[in-house]
């Protein structure tokens, strides 16, 4: 063992979450990964670019390159900034070979939490125990822009001592949508509290996702509700034992 | 966004009843579909896609020619074709021919396309009466509203509504059985179709190599109005035609599936040309009026022409976590859901209602389900980066782009970004206090604000990821 890995914790788990970024080092260090937490991180340039400012964006995206331009394999906590990366770095630079040419060889290296378990590490059993029922909600860019689906589930069946429950509707979205929430505040809060109706119909007590930024959305509309439902990211669940 | 947005969104939030009917018929259409393209029932489901996408692709490329050998098909078999370029345009060409043949009532199918230019009420300005014959488009032209929806018009209407509606409407008895309903709108219907003199339909494809015009549906008014009476119009845009008869095997498998959940509809008809010596029905005349309407501007830009390529199945209405909460008629103009959110824009301007592309959490719902696989999503955030390049002089626009300036420059300080950081985060309750309600300091920062109407807001933690790494 003893491959080395580089976090991109993403600015959310950063500032608000960095419970989620210690649970995700904890699970890839008891798998033998040697971490790396290079400084000068910061942002996916997301905001920007989903709110229409492609030239900031471009710019925040350049210094992510920068940044991580020595990481041979990097794990993110999350589906929507890995999209990001792999999905839109492409459109940000399409008229800029160089850079493009950086972006492709980014995209190899680049994964999702969850995907790099079942993928690159090649495991499912990370040796996690949580006496809990829970519910997963797919994160719309994680399930849509990356595929994701089975790999958080298979993760989550060998947790000893959890049941998962699938929600009815499933896949789908929680309302976040970045920018969205605000600009829009009335309408993404009507979204959420749907999506948590379907949570509380599976009786779960935990809602686990890939990322926390559909978590703070659908716990804020939890909290707000005086619901007792809490919420987790699937590092912090494969993190318990 | 314009307040008239805001409030229309506002409003159908608020309408409980208005939420339910919604979220009820868009779910069983949403339902219905996902079984009639399950793998079990559509083994090529996904090449199915991939297939009209390819052909709709090649059809928008080489739409010149296509059009071109359109024409010469239909001229062939006895059929006029008109090419106009705006609303005004068709209104002129039905009125100049209705004029010349001595024509007052027009009987129409249900078509979007004409919806788009206003046409009945362009007729109906200059003394035509022009009676809608679907059943959901005849209970809106009663009700002076526009479609909610693409596929079912009348979705937002409950069977009380449509009692109340003709009650007063009809001035007849009010009757909430919807067979009795649908009995009712015949019967007036019936007499329309014997007595009309011009038919005017829409088109779901015109086919290039054959001349033929297809057209699905299923209450069979469509069939009665192309027949019926003695001049049959057809009004379509031009990104309709299709390159072979043959493709219609693709199409037709992937549209009423995509649309109602049916494998095909009750009616699919191919028109080709006015009667021939010897048929029996069928119109004297046959016009096709192709449409642009804005269509070609679209033509120059390799990634939004794939707007041009939808089949106006609605589906991705169905699917569209947004659609199904603010409904059609938040929606600016005579498209919603997230096919109207990159159509509008293309065909009026960003500055038609410049908060459209924004209206989405960008989910990829629509995408997922849509038969020729546009990627809406894509469309709607090239369109937002238009819309902030248009705004870039406006003063109203300034502090935002400030902000994102901003952002960027600190994104970029990785020090500066960390003590940013810790500084509102001793302006927020601590971790101590669970989720919080509300921020007196913070509150009036609009974006919290917003945030805290709806939801609560994480407390800050005491120490940020990149501080409890280097600790320990």
């Amino acid at each position: 063992m003893g491959k080395r890995v580089s976090l991109f914790v993403t600015c959310l788990v950063d500032q608000l979450f960095p419970k989620v970024g210690m649970a995700m080092a904890a699970v890839l260090e008891r798998l033998g990964y040697q971490l790396d937490f290079p400084e000068n991180q910061t942002c996916c340039g997301q905001p920007a670019f989903n709110s229409g400012y492609r030239a900031e964006a471009r710019a925040v995206a350049r210094h992510f390159l920068d940044t991580f331009e020595r990481s041979e394999c990097i794990v993110v906590p999350s589906g929507s900034c890995t999209a990001m990366v792999t999905r839109h770095f492409a459109e940000l630079f399409h008229k800029d070979p160089a850079a493009l040419e950086r972006v492709h060889a980014l995209e190899k290296r680049i994964w999702e939490f969850a995907t790099f378990l079942t993928e690159v590490a090649r495991v499912e059993d990370v040796g996690a125990r949580l006496d809990d029922v829970v519910t997963f909600h797919d994160g719309c860019h994680a399930l849509r822009e990356l595929g994701i689906a089975d790999a958080p589930r298979r993760l989550l069946a060998q947790v000893r001592g959890l049941e998962l429950r699938e929600m009815e509707p499933a896949a789908e979205c929680c309302g976040f949508g970045g920018t969205f929430a605000v600009k829009f505040a009335e309408l993404s809060g009507a979204m959420a509290r749907t999506r948590m109706e379907a949570i509380l119909r599976t009786g779960a007590r935990t809602v686990v996702s890939l990322d926390a930024s559909c978590l703070m959305q659908l716990q804020g509309a939890l909290s707000r509700a005086g619901a007792s439902v809490r919420t987790m990211h699937l590092a912090e669940v494969l993190a318990s034992r | 966004m314009s307040t008239e947005f805001e409030r229309k969104i506002h409003e159908t939030l608020a309408d409980a009843k208005l939420q339910l009917a919604i979220y009820t018929a868009t779910g069983r259409l949403k339902a219905k579909r996902v079984e009639t393209v399950a793998p079990d029932v559509l083994l090529d489901y996904q090449e199915l896609r991939a297939q009209a996408h390819a052909i709709k692709k090649h059809a928008i490329e080489n739409l010149d020619h296509y059009l071109e050998e359109f024409e010469r098909n239909v001229e062939a078999h006895g059929g006029k074709v008109a090419y106009c370029k705006d609303g005004t345009e068709v209104a002129d060409f039905v009125l100049a021919l209705a004029k010349e043949r001595g024509a007052r009532l027009i009987v129409k199918s249900k078509s979007m396309t004409t919806e788009e230019v206003d046409l009945n009420e362009r007729l109906e300005h200059h003394g035509l009466e022009s009676v809608e014959t679907d059943l959901g488009e005849y209970i809106l032209q009663l009700a002076h509203e526009r479609p909610y929806h693409i596929v079912a018009p009348a979705l937002h209407m409950t069977r009380y509504d449509v009692a109340d509606l003709f009650a007063r409407r009809l001035h007849i008895a009010r009757e909430v059985v919807i067979e009795k309903q649908t009995a009712i709108a015949r019967s007036v219907l019936r007499q329309k179709f014997l007595a009309a003199d011009i038919g005017i339909s829409g088109a779901n494809f015109l086919v290039a190599d054959s001349g033929a015009v297809v057209i699905v549906e299923n209450e069979g008014n469509a069939r009665l109005t192309t027949s019926a009476p003695r001049i049959h119009i057809v009004i379509a845009g031009i990104e309709k035609v299709i390159p072979r008869a043959q493709d219609l095997a693709t199409f037709l498998k992937l549209l009423a599936r995509s649309a109602t959940g049916q494998p095909l509809s009750v009616y699919t008809s191919f028109l080709s040309g006015p009667r021939r010596t010897g048929e029996i029905d069928g119109p004297e005349e046959f016009h096709v009026v192709l449409l642009d309407n804005g269509r070609t501007r679209l033509l120059p830009d390799r990634g939004k022409r794939e707007s041009l390529y939808c089949i106006r199945c609605g589906a991705c209405l169905n699917a569209c976590p947004v659609y199904r909460k603010i409904g059609g008629h938040s929606f600016p103009w005579v498209y919603s859901g997230p096919i109207g959110a990159i159509l509008t824009p293309q065909f009026m301007g960003v500055a038609h209602e410049p908060a459209l592309p924004f209206a989405s959490s960008l989910c990829g719902a629509c995408a997922e389900v849509c038969p020729v696989k546009i990627d809406i999503p894509k469309i709607l955030l090239e369109l937002r980066s238009e819309v902030k390049k248009s705004e870039a002089r406006e003063k109203q626009h300034r502090l935002e782009k400030l902000a994102f300036r901003a952002f960027a420059w600190l994104m970029r300080h990785p020090r500066i970004y960390e003590l940013a950081g810790r500084a509102a985060a001793s302006m927020a309750p601590s971790e101590e206090g669970g989720w919080i309600r509300g921020v007196p300091g913070l509150m009036n920062i609009p974006p919290v604000r917003a945030w805290l109407s709806q939801r609560d807001l994480p407390p800050a933690p005491a120490k940020s990821f990149r501080e409890m790494w280097r600790r320990r």
